[in-house]
C-alpha cells in the first residue's frame, strides 16, 4: 500500500506573486521618473503624462512578465490600457465642458437673454473692446425662434409618432407594420443636413425658391424627431403588461377606450420622458436650420414668414462670422454664452425626463 | 363544376361578432394613417430630393462647379466624407471600448453608474458646442503636433506638409468628430457588457482565467453585434455630422494631406454653401445631400444586417 505525496500541481496563477504593494510602488516611481524626464526636456503636461504611462506600462508589465508569468503581464498590461483609455477620453470630455461653462459665464446673464441683436454692429465691439460703451448685443431672438421651431416640431411628431407606435403595437400585423418598421429604422439614420435638404426642396417647389421660415425649419426637425417619438414610445407601450388589456375586454370596454383609458396611461411617465428627451436632441440640432430658417439679427415671432434665427445657428454665425473682423471676440464671447444656454436646456430637458420617468411610474405595489 | 355556385355556408350560426363601434373604426383609422404619414414623408424626402437633384445630371457639365460635371465635382467630396469619419472611427473605437470595460468591469460600482450617467449626457451635447469647442480650444493646441508629424512623417502621403499654421485641419475634424461619437459607442458597448451573463464571467474566472481573458473569452464575445452596431451607429453619426467639420476645418480642394487646410464633406459643403445658393448649385448640393444619404443607408443596413446575422450566436435572445 503505498501514498501518493506527490505534490498537486500548482497553477503558475498561485505561484510566484508580487507583493500586493508592486504595483502601487512602481506607479509612485514612475510618476516620479515621468516628472523628471519631461523636466529634463522643458516641462510639459503632455509630455509628463507620456512618459509616466509608457514607463508604468512597460515596466510594471516586464517585472510582472518575469516574476508572475506571461497571462498575469497581459492582465496588468490590459489593466493599464483601459484605464489609460478612460484618462484620456477624460480629457476633451472635461475640456468642453469647463470651455463652455468658463467661457459661457462672461456674457452670459439676464441682458444676455432678453436682448437681440438688432442694429448691432462690429463698431459697437470695437467700442465695447475700447471701453468707451457697454457690451451690447444678446440672443432673446435666437431662444425665442429656437422654442418656437422645437414647439412646432414637437406639435407635430407627437401626435404622429404616439399614434404611429400605438397602431405598431395593438393593431399592427403584416406587411404595413413590417414596413413601417423598417422605414422607421432607415429615417433614424437619416442625417440632419438631409432633413433639411428635405424641408427646403419641399418648401422650394410649395412656395417658391429660397422660401426660408420657421416653419420649414419645424418641418425638417419633425424628419428627426418622429423616428425617436415611435422608438420611445412602441419600447414602452410593449412593456405594458397583456393582463391589463385582458381585464378591460372582460369588462366590455372597446379596443379604443381600452387604448386610450389603460394602455397609454400606464406607459404615459415612459413616453412622456422619450418625448423629453426627443426634443433634448433636436434642439441642438444645427444644420437642419441654416438651410431652412436662416440667420437674422431680429425678433420675430412668426413661424410662418421671413427668417428666423435660433440658438444653434446663433452660436455658428457669431462664431464663424464674427461682426468685426477686426476685434471678433466680443463675437466669440456671445457664441460662447449661446452654447452655455444651449448646453443648459439640454440638461434640463435631460432632467425633467429622468424626473418624469421616477415620479410617474405607474407603482406596481411590491 | 361552378365556382360561383353558392357555397354551402360553413357554419349554421355564424360566431357572434363584436360589433365594430365607431369609436373603434375612427381610432384604427388614425392610428394607421399615422403610420402610412411616416412612409409618405419618407417617400418624399427621396422623392424631393431626386427631383430637385436631377438638373444637375441635365445640365450641361461645364456649369457645374468646377465645370467637368457632377461626378469630378462630387467625388472629392465623398472622399472627405469617408476621411472625417475613418478618422474619428479609428481614434474613437479603441477608447470608446477602454471607457465602456472601464465602466462596466473595472470601475467601483458605485462610480461605475455616475460615470454612466455623464457619458449619457455628453452624447446630448448640440453638435455645434462641439465645433465652437474644437475651433477654439483644440485646434489651437493641436497646431504643434501635426506641424511634428509633418516635419517627421511627412514621406507619408497623409501626413504630408506643411502643416496648416491655425491647426484647422482635416485631422483636427476628424479628432473632433470622434470626441462626439465616442458617447455614443460608449454607451451602447457598456450596456451589452452589462448585459453579459454573471454565469459566463464566474465560470471563466472559476476556471482559473484571470480578468482579461474572462473579457476576452465570456464578455467580447457575448457583446460583439452590439459593439458592431454601436461603431456603425458612430460612423452613421461621423458620416452625417455637419458641424463640426464645417466650423472647424479650412475647406479647399482635394490633398491627400490630413494636417493642410483643404478638403471638405458633403455635409459640410452644403452647411457652407446652401444658405447663400441659387439656381444649379442649390440642385448641385441637394444632389450632393442625395449621395450622402445613399452612403449613410448603405452603411446602416449594413450595420442591420450585421447585428441580425450575429444575433443567433451571440445567446442575446
Amino acid at each position: 500500500m503505498t501514498v501518493d505525496t506527490r505534490i498537486p500541481a500548482v497553477s503558475s496563477l498561485a505561484q510566484n506573486q508580487l507583493p500586493r504593494a508592486t504595483t502601487p510602488v512602481l506607479l509612485v516611481l514612475s510618476l516620479a521618473a515621468g516628472a523628471g524626464l519631461s523636466a529634463a526636456l522643458g516641462f510639459s503636461w503632455a509630455w509628463f503624462a507620456v512618459f509616466f504611462i509608457v514607463l508604468f506600462a512597460v515596466v510594471n508589465t516586464t517585472v510582472s512578465g518575469v516574476v508572475e508569468g506571461r497571462r498575469k503581464a497581459t492582465d496588468k498590461l490590459v489593466t493599464t490600457l483601459v484605464y489609460t483609455a478612460f484618462g484620456l477620453a477624460l480629457i476633451p470630455l472635461i475640456s468642453v465642458s469647463w470651455s463652455v461653462v468658463d467661457n459661457g459665464l462672461e456674457r452670459f446673464g439676464a441682458d444676455f437673454l432678453t436682448t437681440s441683436m438688432r442694429n448691432v454692429t462690429g463698431l459697437n465691439d470695437q467700442q465695447a473692446v475700447d471701453g468707451e460703451a457697454e457690451f451690447i448685443g444678446g440672443a432673446y431672438h435666437a431662444l425665442l425662434g429656437t422654442f418656437l421651431i422645437t414647439g412646432l416640431a414637437t406639435l407635430i411628431s407627437v401626435p404622429i409618432g404616439l399614434l404611429t407606435s400605438i397602431y405598431l403595437v395593438e393593431y399592427g400585423r403584416g406587411r404595413l407594420a413590417r414596413a413601417i418598421t423598417f422605414f422607421v429604422d432607415v429615417m433614424t439614420g437619416i442625417p440632419s443636413i438631409v432633413a433639411g435638404l428635405f424641408a427646403a426642396a419641399l418648401f422650394a417647389v410649395l412656395f417658391g425658391v429660397g422660401t426660408r421660415n420657421g416653419f420649414a425649419g419645424a418641418v425638417a426637425l419633425s424628419v428627426l424627431m418622429i423616428p425617436v417619438v415611435v422608438r420611445s414610445s412602441e419600447e414602452m407601450l410593449r412593456i405594458v403588461p397583456n393582463e391589463l388589456r385582458e381585464a378591460a375586454y372582460a369588462l366590455g370596454v372597446p379596443k379604443w377606450r381600452t387604448i386610450v383609458r389603460v394602455v397609454v396611461p400606464t406607459a404615459i411617465s415612459g413616453i412622456a420622458s422619450g418625448v423629453t428627451l426627443a426634443i433634448a436632441r433636436v434642439v441642438g440640432e444645427t444644420a437642419p436650420l441654416i438651410v431652412t430658417a436662416g440667420f437674422t439679427s431680429s425678433i420675430n415671432s412668426n413661424p410662418f414668414s421671413e427668417w428666423m434665427m435660433s440658438l444653434p445657428a446663433y452660436v455658428y454665425s457669431q462664431a464663424m462670422r464674427p461682426l468685426s473682423g477686426s476685434v471678433p471676440e466680443p463675437s466669440f464671447d456671445r457664441a460662447w454664452a449661446a452654447a452655455l444656454t444651449l448646453v443648459l436646456i439640454v440638461m434640463l430637458l435631460n432632467l425633467i425626463a429622468r424626473l418624469i420617468a421616477r415620479l410617474f411610474s405607474p407603482k406596481t405595489g411590491r | 363544376m361552378t365556382t360561383t355556385a353558392n357555397p354551402p355556408p360553413r357554419q349554421a350560426t355564424p360566431a357572434p361578432r363584436a360589433k365594430a363601434r365607431p369609436g373603434d373604426r375612427i381610432f384604427s383609422w388614425s392610428t394607421r394613417t399615422a403610420g402610412v404619414l411616416i412612409l409618405v414623408v419618407l417617400a418624399g424626402v427621396a422623392a424631393f430630393l431626386i427631383v430637385e437633384a436631377l438638373p444637375t445630371f441635365q445640365a450641361d457639365p461645364a456649369e457645374i462647379d468646377g465645370g467637368e460635371g457632377f461626378f469630378s465635382y462630387v467625388w472629392p467630396l465623398v472622399f472627405g466624407t469617408l476621411a472625417a469619419a475613418v478618422i474619428a472611427l479609428i481614434i474613437a473605437t479603441p477608447l470608446a471600448l477602454g471607457i465602456a470595460l472601464f465602466i462596466s468591469h473595472y470601475a467601483p460600482r458605485r462610480m461605475a453608474q455616475g460615470l454612466g450617467y455623464v457619458v449619457d449626457l455628453l452624447a446630448a451635447i448640440p453638435s455645434v458646442v462641439y465645433g465652437l469647442w474644437g475651433i477654439q480650444w483644440l485646434a489651437p493646441r493641436v497646431q504643434g503636433a501635426w506641424a511634428w508629424l509633418a516635419d517627421n512623417l511627412g514621406f507619408i502621403p497623409i501626413f504630408t506638409g506643411p502643416a496648416s499654421a491655425t491647426g484647422r485641419t482635416m485631422l483636427t475634424a476628424g479628432v473632433v468628430l470622434a470626441v462626439m461619437i465616442l458617447p455614443i459607442i460608449t454607451a451602447i458597448s457598456r450596456e451589452v457588457f452589462l448585459q453579459t451573463p454573471t454565469l459566463h464571467e464566474e465560470a471563466a474566472l472559476a476556471l482559473g482565467a484571470t480578468r482579461w481573458e474572462m473579457i476576452r473569452m465570456a464578455v467580447i464575445p457575448f457583446g460583439r453585434p452590439g459593439i458592431i452596431s454601436g461603431i456603425m451607429l458612430g460612423l452613421g453619426r461621423a458620416l452625417g455630422e455637419t458641424m463640426a467639420v464645417a466650423m472647424v476645418l479650412s475647406t479647399g480642394g482635394f490633398t491627400w494631406s490630413m494636417v493642410t487646410s483643404g478638403n471638405n464633406t458633403i455635409a459640410a459643403e452644403i452647411a457652407l454653401d446652401f444658405p447663400e445658393s441659387s439656381g444649379l448649385k442649390t440642385n448641385t448640393l441637394i444632389a450632393a445631400g442625395l449621395v450622402l444619404f445613399a452612403i449613410t443607408l448603405a452603411v446602416n443596413m449594413f450595420a442591420r444586417w450585421v447585428v441580425s446575422r450575429r444575433k443567433e450566436f451571440s445567446g442575446a435572445n
